[in-house]
């Protein structure tokens, strides 16, 4: 540090709060480049099919990635922490298996929700205790649960399933609040405003960014590293909790194989709107964005009658060039 | 005779910053070449470019006196040139023999590995430089001194004409650096060119032939090393004539603060204790690896001691996460300030209100406007450099990050700070105002205990001075008895009527 | 020779030798030789995708796709093989697809340097769908497909299938690749220590594709045998099957954050959990209990390897042990 006076303490240098105005630096951030997409796709579809925009239709829609979303808000804060919950999809499993057990021994609606929640909680809770506690990686150890977790759901149920659930319960998946806002897209606003506030308002989100940056700088700080981590995986838990209760709920019956592969689309939804699997990075806005451009890709095709595997492969293209065309961009640029 | 290495006109730039700046240098056959200047003068880019990892925007490279470009870092390493780090580049999988000829193993016919000729070679190379390693061992199970064995041999098995060795004894022992002279010896004597860095004086003067003087991205001068005073080379780096680097304070000492008794661990450090008072500084000397980051990590929370009770000001406390420290008023700035100082990643001000959130929040909601003017008082404070307190706090010198670790804690308003090595890696500009800053600090009325392997450092600036050894205290010294024999003995753990050179 | 016993391999093979030993106690007609063999042989898919999910591990990357890869090379093979294509042919074919496959994987990771778990989660689902689009969901099956085709893998030599065979030689080409060539090598280095590979002129990305390429030649081939030995090709087949592949290679004792694990650990992780999966009917358990116990054993071998590999806090005290 050359030219600074040793005589008497500095006055005070004048350091701005900021450079760049926060509205300025939002417009140039990958929420509005995936905005642009989602415009994009929705005002195609429109021209692609009539059906679109039929307010009924759209709300249907819906379903396709409501309960998937709302795994995915937990889901973006456990990988900005640098983490990862693998065994979601076969939470949801296990949780949908133990309401579907309660429900065949009789319990009203209330005691089945939470059923799902608290299957769901004691899931959370035991991915975080070996990952928190034990300090081993997340990756594995939910591999191992999601194996462990969806195979007690087969030991139990095999290859039958449970059907007859009451139908105070099945409106959870299949009710209406208002007009044509399903119970889950009011679910889904409702979640995403309160892990919106949790995640960029409170001292919480904030410990979440600084532990996904640097853990061990964050532990240096005084933050209780390990606490937060395992209410992150408290969270993700809940949610699918939650989850299985909405889709088991539309479904109305219960089998083991119910939501297999989930996880991963739940990854790339967060992913795709924007967090950084590396952790360190990301935003609720974006993840709900990107949840809209699933669903409508989804939607979009599936009135094209384009085959459901299909629209996996469109999904699985879009979530590579995404990423991978801003840094071909900054390649091509650099040369 | 002409240099082996000589680089003109060397100018690198990267988005704002200009690292380096028409700069020259020349590295002799046979002689150590001791690169010296402050933080952010652009030593480590130009060791960067000299191994093949950046590529300069304008100047030449010759070896030889034939101009070359090192394109790659395998160029770099063809046209024999090679760097030692304070922190090892190798790999803990791998024995040692295949660490020193990762990327240049020797083939047998079918073209695959030929693991005996290896072992051979590497035995070949390690007994040259006098080091008794075990060629078929991972080097996951030696120390940091072995390691840097290791790199050498590697060094020497490619062949190198150049060794760059930056900051080689950051981390090691006395009697390991006296191991490594004798080694840096051995090399001249081989006839390579060697590029010492080092902001340890005594250390410059010791071995080197030759310096070169950088400042702020520019060449200063360059001459040999019996032309030149200490005096001469730090004005030479800081560009002014820096009188005073430990001013003295007066020392008004309060009443205890800090009480530890019987603190131990199980492999860490045993039966410790100390009291420590408002107002003064403690300064903690020992070799590397004597236990004190161990010990101050204990005292922070990080680690739990299996023994021992410490008391802060009045009460008692049981310290088991870094959260009740501090609650109870202990703070520690580390000594690793990349990994465990500063959260790279986060805007500044985050950073300094990252353990004062409870303070700066309202119902566990932030309120941005609270945190940044928290911010902005502390920065001043410290004369923090930078462009905007939402800059990513990794943008900053190593020095300026320094302030804002130590920001970052004198805002949770602390009874106790304890500094790691605060001086490790930084200039002489900086040094002096870290310490200026400590006494202020004392002043102040808090309790500072300062962990230092500086002699200088430690004894102008502390009041007492404890000496560990071996994860135990070995003495504690003040008023006249704090002299340099004295610690050096402490610290060794000789007997006080030894000889031994005065560190 | 207690550095010897505490070898995760070590351990690992103590396991299995129990394993075998518990269920012989009740069936001995599990550990006969024939028997075994016939393990073996079926857990052959599993002990080669994680040979190949090991070098890509190794490397700190992930290979989510490989499942997709062995189907869609599968499904070409059936294709070639109805379109009248020699076996030869196809053989190289299916290795050749894959390992093209596992180079898209690979330059995404390296040029782009997109983390492989979010490369290969898309290509995933694009490989499989690409299956689809070319056969519009159409199985191919057994008696479409020729003889000779069907019969490779299951021909016996020397008391041992031939895919058996192929897997012991998939075995001892990765040993020699692993340990005695300098990209084996430089698997270990990268993910070891990317930071300092850099130094010592090995290039990550590089080495990065050459894992990717070679976990999708594995994965393209073994699509071949497993169509042939199952006699079936569609969209589906060995669904989830990547999982299994990773957890083997956990079981294994490679380390998920690279730079360590062996040839021996990927082997021994396949073999347990072939064990556990042909074990199953023959002492009774139903086969829904097959996941349970795999995530189980997933969740102890972790355990396991992260006491382990525990880094020890420094050890300064003479009285606690004496430091090297």
């Amino acid at each position: 540090m050359t030219g600074t006076p040793t005589a008497a303490a500095p006055t005070g240098r004048h350091i701005p709060d900021r450079l760049v105005a926060p509205a300025a630096r939002a417009l140039k951030s990958w929420e509005s480049l995936l905005l642009a997409v989602a415009v994009a796709i929705f005002i195609a579809n429109s021209f692609a099919s009539p059906y679109f925009l039929d307010p009924w239709n759209l709300s249907d829609a819906s379903f396709n990635f409501t309960e998937k979303a709302l795994i995915a808000f937990a889901m973006a804060m456990l990988i900005i922490a640098g983490d990862i919950d693998l065994s979601v999809a076969s939470i949801i499993a296990l949780a949908s298996t133990a309401m579907g057990a309660a429900m065949v021994a009789g319990a009203s609606t209330p005691l089945l929700v939470a059923t799902g929640i608290g299957t769901g909680l004691l899931a959370g809770a035991f991915n975080g205790l070996l990952v928190a506690r034990f300090a081993l990686p997340s990756i594995v150890v939910t591999i191992g649960t999601m194996s462990l977790f969806r195979g007690l759901s087969f030991i139990v149920l095999g290859d039958k399933a449970y059907t007859g659930y009451p139908p105070a319960f099945s409106w959870f998946g299949q009710g209406y609040v208002w007009w044509v806002f399903s119970f889950e897209l009011a679910l889904f606003a409702a979640m995403a405003v309160l892990f919106a506030i949790l995640l960029h308002r409170t001292n919480f989100g904030r410990a979440v960014y600084a532990i996904g940056n640097n853990a061990t700088a964050a532990r240096f700080s005084g933050l209780r590293v390990g606490r937060v981590r395992f209410i992150l995986f408290l969270l993700t838990g809940l949610m699918s909790g939650i989850a299985a209760i909405c889709l088991t709920a539309r479904l109305g019956s219960t089998r083991p194989s119910i939501a297999t592969g989930w996880e991963l689309e739940v990854v790339t939804m967060v992913v795709l709107g924007g967090v950084s699997i590396l952790g360190g990075s990301g935003s609720i806005p974006g993840v709900v964005i990107a949840a809209l451009v699933m669903g409508l890709v989804t939607f979009g095709l599936g009135l094209l009658n384009v085959p459901g595997i299909v629209m996996s492969i469109i999904i699985g293209l879009l979530l590579i060039s995404v990423i991978a065309l801003p840094r071909l961009w900054a390649r091509l640029r650099r040369t | 005779m002409p240099p082996v290495l000589s680089l003109r006109g060397i100018s690198k730039s990267f988005p704002g910053v200009r690292a380096l700046n028409d700069v020259q240098l020349d590295l002799f056959a046979g002689k150590v070449t001791a690169l010296v200047g402050e933080n952010g003068a652009g030593k480590s880019t130009i060791v960067k470019i000299l191994t093949g990892i950046y590529q300069p925007d304008a100047g030449t490279i010759a070896v030889d006196g034939r101009a070359t470009g090192f394109a790659t870092a395998q160029a770099a390493a063809a046209a024999g040139v090679t760097a030692i780090h304070q922190e090892t580049v190798l790999f803990d999988e791998l024995t040692v023999a295949e660490n020193i000829f990762i990327g240049h193993a020797p083939r047998n016919r079918f073209g695959l590995i030929d693991r005996a000729a290896m072992v051979v070679g590497a035995r070949r190379l390690l007994a040259s430089i006098h080091a008794e390693l075990d060629p078929q061992v991972r080097l996951r199970e030696l120390g940091i001194a072995s390691r840097h064995l290791v790199a050498i041999a590697r060094a020497l098995s490619i062949d190198a004409r150049v060794v760059i060795m930056d900051e080689p004894t950051a981390a090691l022992s006395h009697t390991e650096i006296q191991e490594l002279y004798a080694l840096v010896e051995t090399l001249k004597a081989q006839g390579k060119a060697i590029l010492f860095i080092s902001h340890k004086f005594d250390e410059i003067f010791r071995i080197a032939d030759r310096y070169t003087v950088f400042r702020d991205g520019q060449f200063i001068a360059a001459g040999g090393m019996h032309e030149v005073s200490e005096t001469q080379l730090v004005q030479m780096m800081v560009g002014r004539a820096v009188d005073q680097i430990f001013p003295k304070r007066p020392a008004r000492i309060g009443k205890p603060m800090l009480t530890v008794a019987g603190y131990s661990h199980p492999t860490e450090f045993e039966d410790i204790g100390f009291t420590l008072h408002q107002g003064e500084i403690l300064g903690f000397y020992g070799l590397v690896g004597a236990g004190r980051s161990e010990l101050m990590q204990a005292l922070f929370g990080i680690t739990r001691p299996s023994r021992g009770a410490c008391k802060v000001g009045d009460t008692v406390r049981v310290i088991r996460s870094t959260a009740e420290a501090v609650a109870a008023g202990i703070v520690y700035v580390p000594e690793d300030r990349g990994r465990q100082g500063t959260v790279k990643g986060l805007p500044i001000f985050q950073n300094i209100t990252l353990p004062s959130l409870s303070r700066t929040s309202r119902a566990g909601f932030l309120r941005l406007a609270d945190e940044f003017r928290l911010a902005r008082d502390y920065t001043r404070r410290l004369d923090l450099r930078a462009a905007a307190l939402d800059q990513d706090v990794a943008l900053l010198s190593g020095g300026n990050q320094q302030k804002v670790v130590i920001a970052k804690w004198l805002a949770t308003k602390p009874r106790v700070i304890i500094l790691d090595e605060p001086t490790k890696g930084i200039d002489i500009g900086s040094k002096a105002a870290v310490h200026d800053f400590m006494s202020e600090l004392a002043a102040a009325g808090l309790a500072v205990i300062m962990v230092s392997s500086e002699i200088p450092e430690v004894l102008g600036m502390s009041d007492r001075v404890i000496v560990m050894r071996e994860g135990r205290i070995s003495a504690e010294f003040s008023g006249a008895a704090m002299t340099p024999e004295n610690l050096v003995r402490a610290a060794v753990g000789i007997a006080p009527a030894g000889s031994a050179d005065a560190a | 020779m207690t550095a010897l016993l505490k070898s995760r391999e070590v351990i690992l093979a103590l396991a299995i030798a129990l394993l075998l030993v518990l269920i012989a106690s009740r069936f001995p007609a599990f550990v006969t030789p024939g028997n075994l063999a016939r393990v073996f042989t079926d857990t052959s898919p599993l002990i080669i995708l994680a040979l190949g999910q090991m070098a890509v591990i190794l490397t700190k990357c992930i290979d989510l796709s490989v499942a997709a890869n062995l189907a869609l090379c599968g499904m070409v093979a059936a294709l070639a093989n109805g379109a009248g294509l020699p076996l030869p042919l196809i053989l190289l074919a299916a290795l050749a697809l894959g390992a093209a496959l596992g180079a898209i994987n690979g330059l995404l990771v390296w040029k782009l340097e997109i983390p492989s778990i979010v490369v290969t989660l898309g290509t995933m689902t694009v490989f499989r769908g690409i299956i689809f689009v070319l056969t519009d969901g159409r199985w191919i099956n057994a008696h479409q497909m020729s003889d000779g085709f069907k019969a490779f893998p299951r021909t016996v030599l020397l008391g041992l299938p031939v895919m058996g065979w192929i897997a012991l030689v998939a075995v001892a080409g990765f040993a020699v690749l692993v340990n005695r060539t300098p990209l084996g090598r430089a698997l270990f280095a990268v993910g070891g220590n990317p930071h300092a590979a850099v130094y010592t002129g090995i290039s990550v990305g590089r080495t990065q594709f050459a894992a990717f390429v070679i976990s999708g030649a594995m994965a393209g081939f073994t699509g071949y045998l497993w169509v042939a030995r199952y006699a079936v090709a569609y969209v589906d087949i060995a669904g989830g099957f990547e999982l299994d592949v990773v957890a083997a290679c956990v079981i294994g004792g490679i380390a998920i954050a690279g730079g360590a694990g062996s040839v021996a650990g990927a082997v021994m992780g396949a073999l347990f959990l072939g064990i556990v999966k042909n074990a199953l009917p023959v002492i009774g358990v139903s086969p829904f209990w097959q996941m349970a116990i795999s995530g189980a054993a997933i969740l102890v071998a972790i355990a396991f390897n992260a006491r382990n590999s525990r880094p020890q806090g420094r050890i300064i005290l003479k009285s606690a042990e004496h430091r090297t």
